[in-house]
């Protein structure tokens, strides 16, 4: 899930996630009546419990990230505000994890922070089976369990912190390159491949908010696909360049693909010419903001995911919420949450970075 | 691979640069490349008639730019190529050295650039040594070997980079500049192939060792009769190809100013594929440094122009293949026709 990881860059991952978690809602309205039979049988000793939203945060909680993997910077990123939480708290912080990222590495470190009687478990689930079985019984022997950057199957864990919703993520560009040409031009999208669903997701409520009146005089005039290469980006932004002679910006909504078009317009004549945005990380873009090719950008910050995570898994273990629709806890600094459907808590509109503020994210 | 007889060099070493290829054969060789450029020239005409802004300056140094990594390795691959072997470890080569260049620059930004080609270059040099020993130890073909470097290298760099990524922002600007620096107008990068292609080419085709690699191409067992130090000068072929691709990985470095574990994935497929597209025999002992850099860059105007004629996304690849098939047959056709019956007659030959 790292942004970093090329090959499948975060808001591709993501967006998977994203796009599983959309037709998980869809069902929800379904199984809504059956989810507290399910947490009844998976929950143990706590599913008769009642949330008391008045109850303090406990002190002394074992909190345990179990990242995809470790080594890998966007984590590192992510587990270490969630190490900022605990410590607010007053709780007592470890991370541990696979060196890789396959289905089935986790499973062994679910047990034995199961074994440890670790309190809260806040894990990105290398796949949402694989670990269901462990993370049920690590529920079982009293562990709350909490899914971050990507959810393991709904029955096995108690919330999903959800870094951001596809809606908020299309609307942040369509907002951000609106501002950026003046409300008014030609647009293009860069996507990655052109078979990526959580792509085409984006791209699809992309287009419904141009359709909306304010952006009335901004038109979508293509798609371009970079396959999330370097040079095949390259080739593609500059095809688009000569295609439409009066684009007036881009939007990619791919790391690979805005940090390759960040580099081929900072290194031409379009730069300053041609505005670009889309997602990608700070440390990738910092070069290109400073010299004056992208103004602003968006993305998620990993760490406030971890440390929104680390909140809800102490607001589970001290009995203020349960999971259920509606429960609301208080995340620190980061004000007050909601779960919603299906157990999900949204950190919230992804974050902007522009000159003024990049220098203060590194991930 | 009638192309791959007729074209063969004589054994026994030239006595002259011209003696070489020999009157007729020297004539095919032409026309070989002179066919790849036909097919450059028709896919320009075709791309510049839709859309006038492909000739634009800019666009014709995007091409040469997106060009020169390509002909590098593909000009490194040729050397291989022509003794009858391969060496698919280049996409990983250029990964490791890549990734070096960027640790060794943003860990000491003031080091100049010349020493950051050099690095590279020696960073692949070595790789080369390890695919060259290997090969020359096991006595198995070099295709299994270098499958094998293929992911031992890449599995260096995974483990050397640990997820770390080396963005734009860690590098020196004047690394970065260079990367894009234009010297009259043409890319510097584009320069840096042009000088490696000519010594290549001109190693190739007028120095014994040169020859001799021809010779091994053609007919290993009779190369050895004839006293060529086969393991050699195979050995040396992997040295400089692996060099080659060490200096590609500083130029990506350079270009794209984003370097992490994955640089290069699969692009020695578009090597090979460049080399072959340049009449470079597959089978060793034919074709030239210069066909193989004409056929990485059609291959790159391919790319530029099938993204500016804004071909169906989900086609393209279809369109790549096909185009590419389109500048073998357009190349066979001509070279068939230079070499008049007797090449008819080779070609049923071969066939």
């Amino acid at each position: 899930m790292s942004p970093q990881s090329r090959p499948t860059p975060v808001p591709f991952r993501t967006g998977a996630a994203v796009l599983a978690l959309a037709a998980l809602l869809a069902t929800a309205a379904c199984s809504g009546t059956t989810r507290g039979d399910d947490e009844e049988g998976g929950g143990g000793d706590r599913a008769t419990a009642e949330a008391d939203p008045d109850a303090p945060l406990a002190e002394g909680l074992a909190v345990a990230f179990l990242p995809k993997q470790v080594n890998n910077p966007y984590f590192t990123v992510a587990d270490a505000g969630g190490a900022t939480a605990v410590e607010e708290f007053a709780g007592e912080y470890k991370e541990v994890g696979p060196s890789e990222a396959s289905a089935s590495s986790q499973v062994s470190y679910v047990n034995t922070l199961s074994q440890q009687g670790t309190d809260v478990i806040v894990t990105a689930a290398n796949d949402p089976n694989a670990v269901c079985g462990a993370l049920n019984g690590a529920r079982s022997a009293g562990a709350s369990v909490v899914t971050f950057d990507s959810d393991a199957s709904p029955e096995c864990r108690d919330l999903f912190v959800n870094q951001a919703t596809a809606e908020g993520i299309a609307e942040i560009q369509v907002q951000l390159i609106a501002e950026q040409i003046g409300g008014a031009g030609q647009i293009a999208i860069l996507s990655a491949t052109p078979n990526a669903t959580n792509q085409n997701t984006w791209i699809g409520l992309m287009e419904e908010e141009l359709a909306k009146p304010e952006y009335a005089d901004i038109e979508l005039v293509t798609v371009a696909y970079g396959n999330d290469e370097d040079e095949k980006s390259f080739q593609e932004t500059q095809g688009l360049l000569r295609s439409y002679p009066d684009l007036a910006g881009i939007v990619s909504p791919t790391t690979v693909g805005l940090a390759a078009a960040a580099r081929y317009l900072s290194g031409s004549e379009y730069r300053g010419e041609v505005a670009l945005t889309g997602l990608g990380t700070p440390n990738q873009m910092r070069e290109f903001v400073a010299d004056g090719t992208v103004e602003s950008f968006a993305l998620w910050d990993p760490a406030d995911l971890g440390y929104l995570a680390a909140y809800a898994g102490a607001a589970l273990a001290s009995g203020q919420i349960t999971g259920s629709e509606g429960e609301t806890f208080t995340a620190g600094e980061l004000g007050e949450y909601e779960v919603g459907a299906d157990g999900v808590v949204v950190l919230g509109p992804p974050t902007v970075f522009d000159a003024g503020n990049i220098d203060e994210f590194d991930f | 691979m009638s192309a791959a007889d007729t074209a063969s060099p004589p054994r026994r070493r030239p006595t002259s640069p011209r003696s070489g290829r020999g009157g007729g054969l020297g004539r095919l060789g032409a026309a070989r490349e002179l066919g790849v450029l036909l097919a450059l020239a028709a896919l320009v005409a075709v791309t510049a008639a839709s859309n006038s802004r492909f000739l634009s300056a800019q666009s014709i140094q995007d091409v040469l730019l997106s060009a020169a990594i390509l002909v590098v390795l593909a000009v490194g691959q040729t050397l291989v190529i022509v003794t009858r072997n391969i060496d698919l470890s280049v996409g990983s080569v250029l990964g490791l050295a890549a990734f070096g260049t960027g640790e060794l620059l943003s860990s000491a930004p003031g080091t100049p650039i010349p020493l950051a080609l050099l690095f590279g270059l020696g960073l692949g040099a070595l790789c080369g040594v390890v695919n060259g020993a290997l090969i020359a130890a096991a006595r198995v073909p070099a295709l299994v070997i270098t499958l094998g470097t293929l992911y031992v290298f890449r599995g260096v760099d995974h483990s050397w980079a640990a997820g770390e990524q080396i963005n734009a922002a860690d590098m020196p600007r004047g690394f970065l500049d260079f990367g894009t620096a234009t010297l009259l107008g043409v890319p510097v990068l584009a320069l840096l192939a042009v000088a490696v292609l000519a010594v290549v080419a001109t190693y190739l085709r007028s120095y014994r060792g040169g020859r001799e690699l021809y010779a091994i191409g053609s007919e290993p067992t009779a190369a050895r009769l004839s006293g060529i130090p086969v393991g050699r000068r195979v050995f040396g072929a992997f040295v400089v190809s692996g060099a080659l691709a060490g200096l590609a990985g500083v130029l990506h470095a350079a270009r794209f100013g984003t370097v992490d574990a994955t640089v290069g994935t699969g692009i020695e497929l578009q090597v090979v594929a460049a080399a072959v597209v340049g009449g470079v025999a597959i089978f060793g002992g034919s074709g030239s440094a210069y066909g193989a850099a004409l056929g990485a860059l059609l291959l790159t105007t391919i790319g530029s122009s099938l993204a500016v004629l804004r071909v169906d996304p989900f086609w393209q690849q279809a369109v790549v293949g096909g185009l590419i098939l389109a500048a073998i047959g357009l190349d066979r056709l001509l070279a068939a026709r230079v070499a008049g019956r007797p090449g008819r007659r080779r070609v049923l030959h071969g066939a």
